[in-house]
């Protein structure tokens, strides 16, 4: 690898897209400045996942969280949201480094299987995770358990409204 | 803006680019009404009225229902604001983890540039 020049021009932040490619598929997408296998490190060294998988503002904070990333390894992650605790949970299917990693979402019968691939092009790397519902009725109310939160909506638009004006 | 895929999304941005359908999702957002009540209130003929229910129906923003002869028009259950919404929330949730793993990423190079120069001497 190259080592960066000193001074380097910080790269802007890039643009994240979600898309509802089908009934049952609900596509993400963003580009990371950095080649694939640091972003890789990021997703699957529980030191690092736990920085960045639960933003602040989200208002809840990460108890634990454990990735046994490897083909049938499990991983689990346990959030305090006010009183209640969540575990969020499921088996990795596919592990091939720096490029493609499968996982399911073992919460609850309507949880899709995640993809999510790693495609670095000179040295940048863009993410692409896609979601596989089991069905569109499941979709449409994992959307809606987005709103079961609104909590934590409102935090996160007072967060962008916050950074809109600082811009 | 969000993209969003094809097929409903589309029918939907077609359905809401004529101001005679806007205002009909705005008035059925009030009350349901009869093809011919809507009709009348947007001043137009019975057949002009229906290919615009039409349009709003195959997009899935409006459902109708016959009783006897009179269709009767309402929202339907799935509007493009409430869709719209929640995808863009889930962006929003979605950019601001992004830029978290950024300044994650952005560590781990920074790490790897100093390791390097250690190696160098």
């Amino acid at each position: 690898m190259n080592a960066g020049r000193e001074g380097e021009v910080v790269p802007m932040t890039n643009r994240t897209t979600v898309e509802r490619t089908s009934e049952r598929e609900l596509v993400i997408t963003r580009t990371v400045n950095a080649p694939a296998r640091l972003v890789w490190e990021a997703w699957t060294r529980a030191e690092l996942f736990r920085q960045w998988w639960v933003p602040k503002w989200l208002g809840m904070t990460l108890l634990s969280c454990e990735l046994d990333v490897r083909v049938g390894g499990s991983y689990r992650l346990v959030f305090a949201h006010g009183d209640s605790e969540m575990a969020f949970f499921g088996t990795y299917r596919e592990v091939v480094p720096h490029s493609r990693l499968v996982w399911t979402n073992d919460e609850g019968d309507g949880c899709p299987v995640t993809t999510v691939t790693f495609t670095e092009e000179d040295g940048r790397t863009l993410l692409v995770m896609h979601d596989l519902y089991p069905s569109k009725e499941a979709l449409d109310e994992g959307g809606g358990a987005a709103d079961a939160m609104p909590q934590t909506f409102e935090q996160l638009d007072e967060l962008l409204v916050t950074l809109g004006a600082g811009r | 803006m969000v993209q969003y895929a094809h097929g409903r999304f589309d029918a939907s941005f077609a359905a809401l680019s004529d101001a005679t359908r806007r205002g009909v999702l705005e008035q059925l957002g009030r009350a349901d009404a009869s093809i011919t009540d809507l009709a009348g209130k947007f001043r137009m003929t019975l057949t002009g009225m229906k290919k615009h229910v039409g349009v709003l129906e195959q997009a899935g923003l409006v459902t109708t229902e016959k009783v006897g002869r009179v269709r009767t028009c309402r929202l339907g259950p799935r509007r493009l604001e409430e869709e719209a919404a929640w995808i863009e929330r889930y962006r929003q949730l979605w950019d601001t983890r992004f830029d978290e793993l950024d300044k994650v990423v952005e560590e781990l190079k920074r790490k790897e540039k100093v390791d390097e120069r250690r190696k160098r001497g």
